[in-house]
């Protein structure tokens, strides 16, 4: 066991947790945090992303030691029912889920995405979530969410 | 491995329990406590059973469907909104409760609009004829002088609201039924409305349960925690379920929160106190397998030479029409081709997960099963309980095209929790549920057809030689861990379904069948079988659609054109054919197109199909990179007709799918095997369509406001593959009878000419 400070959401935190364990079991367990998701455990599909010093990182394969100190965003930490962050109010409009297993990893690769480049084409938002697996097949509308997002849906 | 203790024991004053922390669903049953309250079963002749009316106005249905991710809660929402004429966010669908909802049968097969939708439908009407009854009494008015809007009664200048009337009470109101499940007939009676009066049904409503998925809120089976809860995992042998001959416990006694090493018959699992020291220990526990009795088979040709050779256990003939092998024999020419589809897998975003409570003898599951009152015999045969102690509580869990019918992890949680006193969690991990999810079956399939001498179809004998499904719940099949603890099946399988085969077209001599080839094993291997997003018609219309372009190509003729001379009694079908290939810019002329000197070949392919009577048509326009044979699908253009539509964008969101993950089992998919075990482990050895080869798609709906609401969850799957072989072909003058689509085969198709 390690005693590991991070920043979750804009709150500092200290976790006590064995090093190796990944960020994700942090997360989900003993934050609370729901959204980040267990589907590969393997860095393949992204359900597990989060943001990490402005980037998307895949938490199911960080282990918590490599988090020492670092600022982590949670799809929790972008916004609420109550208060939508764009790119989520964005992917309501568009109806852009089916079960929504993977939404977390669309949301976030997109953020960190439109961080980066605020008017992606439609090449690059393709690109950016090429990393992201959605099986039941809600790209078109995922694609027009981060359009939506960022703008430029005419 | 926890927050430090302060925060952790504000956290418990924050949110309460720590259980569910949200409910999209406010008046909902939830309790979400561990203790079981026995209770009979809804009694679906109360209409208190169906729905009742909160003081507020709000409408809470106990429906015995499920929302696999597909937006059905939504449409029945709108279903019984409709009837009652209350706005559409005053209806609340309750997540299932077995304690508490209607057995309305399994949520499968596209059949929860058709189906459900009626019977939720009828209650509704019930319900709305008794508001009126009252509301007769209270204004003193006639019921036929009495008009309801937004759940507002009014005779004349006088009003009452449903609330008033009956808000917080009990209707006290029985209802005729009969039947069970699908084929329950609620109310047949009552009089439910017009469609032409429809205010609700036939508009797309968002769904409801969206917003919440956006933000962390929803909570998923895989968020379901209960006090006092450990973590499981399950060790599964990579090949087939033979007996665990040793195990080392002292190769995991040391991982810090390690509880038990659980072995019963075959099933081995452990329970640890956090999650990721169940991980560890899973992986590090040593096991000795012990030799099974079953063999896998060493590769696909083992498969399909075995699928070809083998006594069929019965040959489910749907159309058997005059005698095609005599006009096969007198035919002016002769068609015959063999057509081979994989192994392949749902795929779960989410493998599966179950939180079981197993305490003496009252059992409590969280699941994400299809069939909630299924899993409930099956927990209650294993446990040898009542079925009355086991109560299962429903979450949503991954979209899962078919698998979760097969509820393997609900057992698994039963079985370590049983072994330890306290509720367990268990989530499969990747490869647990790549390895040991029930696949949909390979088929092989062979056609032959014959033409007269001017080149009319007179002869059409298709077999579709496949497995049937041998890992489902309930009829008598069994499921991994009741296996796995020694329960035989008493069943050889279920249908993997006979549509497809070219039913839809008229042949004066026509057979049509689907011989089920014996598959239940000794041990179970990685290779069960389950049902698989339209099961079975996927193979069954690449098979049929692809030799009827293969004769209209001989024949030199435009394949719609060809498609059409044989549709002559199906109105819908040519309908869904004229509508797609408008739409579609379809130019007449007959397949291959003049074979470009081109690097890159561009072609288009048609397909039509009917899966329970939800009819679609379907264009594929691919780009091949004859260099690489890499296969591009550049655009889709689907027509859909499954009669009245209740929420049209839901219904397109759902056919985007379709379309999407069946180029992906197209192009992409297939289970890789041999006699050591399962290869396809992860994503990266069963790889899935990704975003840069997403194709444009363009979606017809068909509404047939004067017909029944039939389904829309899997039956545009049908024609996918279809319409891209044809594609195929009409770019490059290759004719593949095997999915998947790979480079590989293209090349050598291309090799060959």
């Amino acid at each position: 066991m390690a005693r590991i400070s991070l920043k979750v959401n804009g709150k500092s935190l200290v976790i006590d947790a064995e090093p190796d364990m990944p960020l994700l079991y942090a997360l989900r367990n003993d934050l609370r945090l729901n959204g980040p998701k267990f589907g590969c455990g393997l860095a393949q599909c992204g359900a597990c992303t989060v943001i990490m010093d402005g980037n998307a990182i895949r938490s199911c394969v960080t282990p918590m030691s490599a988090v020492q100190n670092k600022p982590v965003t949670t799809l929790e930490g972008l916004g609420s029912t109550k208060k939508m962050h764009k790119i989520q109010q964005a992917f309501v409009d568009e109806q852009a889920a089916q079960c929504g297993y993977c939404i977390n990893g669309m949301i976030m690769s997109s953020k960190a995405l439109l961080d980066k480049n605020p008017k992606p084409t439609d090449s690059q938002i393709r690109e950016a979530l090429a990393g992201n697996l959605c099986r039941c097949g809600t790209h078109i509308r995922i694609l027009r969410a981060v359009k939506r997002a960022s703008g430029q849906l005419v | 491995m926890k927050t430090t203790e302060l925060n952790r024991r504000q956290f418990l004053k924050t949110t309460g329990a720590l259980i569910i922390g949200f409910n999209l669903f406010p008046p909902s049953s939830v309790s979400a406590q561990s203790m079981v309250e026995p209770a009979a079963d809804a009694d679906p002749k109360e209409l208190d059973s169906w729905l009742a009316i909160a003081p507020d106005g709000t409408v809470t249905v106990y429906s015995g469907k499920v929302d696999l991710g597909t937006g059905v809660e939504t449409a029945l929402a709108q279903i019984v909104a409709e009837e009652l004429d209350v706005p559409f966010n005053k209806v609340h669908m309750v997540s299932l409760d077995t304690a508490k909802a209607i057995d309305q049968g399994i949520t499968a097969g596209s059949r929860t609009i058709e189906r459900a939708g009626p019977q939720l439908r009828q209650a509704a009407a019930a319900a709305r004829q008794e508001l009126l009854k009252l509301a007769s009494q209270r204004l003193g008015s006639p019921v036929e002088s009495l008009s309801v809007t937004n759940g507002v009664v009014s005779a004349g200048a006088k009003q009452v609201t449903y609330a008033q009337l009956i808000g917080g009470k009990k209707f006290n109101a029985k209802i005729p039924v009969s039947g069970t499940g699908w084929n329950m007939k609620v109310a047949p009676d009552v009089r439910a409305k017009n469609f032409k009066d429809y205010k609700v049904v036939g508009t797309s409503q968002k769904r409801v349960e969206v917003p919440p998925k956006m933000t962390g809120e929803f909570v998923y089976v895989h968020d379901v925690r209960v006090p006092g809860m450990l973590h499981g995992r399950v060790v599964r042998p990579p090949t087939i379920t033979s007996k665990p001959g040793s195990v080392d416990e002292s190769s995991v006694k040391n991982i810090p929160g390690f509880v038990k090493v659980v072995q019963e018959g075959s099933f081995l699992g452990v329970v640890c106190t956090t999650e990721w020291a169940a991980i560890k220990a899973a992986k590090a526990l040593k096991v000795t397998w012990t030799q099974p009795q079953t063999k896998m088979p060493a590769g696909p040709d083992e498969v399909f030479a075995y699928l070809k050779d083998t006594k069929s256990l019965r040959d489910q003939v749907t159309v058997n029409r005059g005698d095609p092998e005599a006009a096969l024999s007198k035919a002016g020419k002769t068609y015959e081709a063999t057509y081979r589809w994989p192994f392949q897998m749902h795929g779960m975003m989410g493998p599966s997960c179950a939180v079981a409570d197993v305490s003496k003898d009252r059992v409590t599951i969280y699941s994400g099963t299809q069939g909630s009152f299924e899993t409930r015999t099956a927990v209650a045969e294993m446990l040898n309980l009542p079925e009355k102690n086991v109560r299962l509580l429903w979450r949503e869990a991954s979209g899962s095209y078919g698998r979760m019918g097969a509820d393997d992890v609900s057992e698994d949680a039963v079985l370590l929790s049983r072994a330890v006193g306290k509720p367990v969690r268990v989530q499969w991990m990747r490869a647990d549920e790549h390895g040991w999810e029930p696949k949909g079956p390979a088929q092989l399939d062979i056609v032959r057809a014959g033409v007269d001498d001017q080149g009319k179809i007179i002869a059409w004998n298709f077999a579709d030689r496949g497995f049937p499904l041998t890992a489902a719940l309930g009829r008598g099949l069994r499921l991994l861990a009741s296996r796995q603890i020694g329960m035989k099946p008493t069943s050889d399988g279920n249908s993997n379904g006979t549509q497809g085969g070219g039913e839809m077209y008229t042949f004066e001599n026509q057979k049509c069948a689907a011989p089920l080839i014996p598959w239940v094993q000794a041990d179970e291997t990685p290779l069960r079988t389950g049902y698989l997003r339209a099961p079975g018609d996927i193979a069954r219309c690449f098979a049929s659609e692809s030799l009827m372009d293969e004769i209209a190509a001989d024949q030199k003729i435009d394949p719609v054109q060809f498609r059409m001379r044989y549709l002559g009694a199906n109105k819908r079908g040519a309908d869904a054919l004229t509508a797609v290939v408008k739409q579609a810019r379809w130019q007449e002329r007959p397949s291959p197109a003049t074979v470009s000197t081109e690097t890159k070949a561009i072609g288009r392919g048609v397909a039509i199909s009917n899966r329970a009577d939800t009819i679609c048509g379907a264009v594929a326009e691919v780009e091949v990179d004859k260099s690489t044979g890499e296969v591009s699908v550049k655009r889709f253009v689907l027509s859909h007709d499954c009669g009245l539509v209740i929420n049209p964008d839901g219904l397109k969101n759902q056919i985007e799918g379709n379309i999407i993950q069946g180029v992906s089992r197209a192009l992409m998919e297939e289970v890789k095997f041999d006699s050591t075990g399962i290869k396809s482990l992860d994503w990266s050895t069963y790889p899935v369509i990704r975003f840069p080869k997403i194709p444009e798609i363009e979606i017809v709906l068909i509404n047939r406001p004067e017909m029944p609401a039939l389904g829309g969850g899997e039956p545009s799957s049908a024609p996918i593959a279809a319409a891209i072989a044809n594609a195929i072909f009409d770019a490059t003058g290759v004719r593949l009878r095997e999915a998947p689509f790979t480079p590989e085969r293209v090349l050598a198709g291309l090799k060959k000419m």
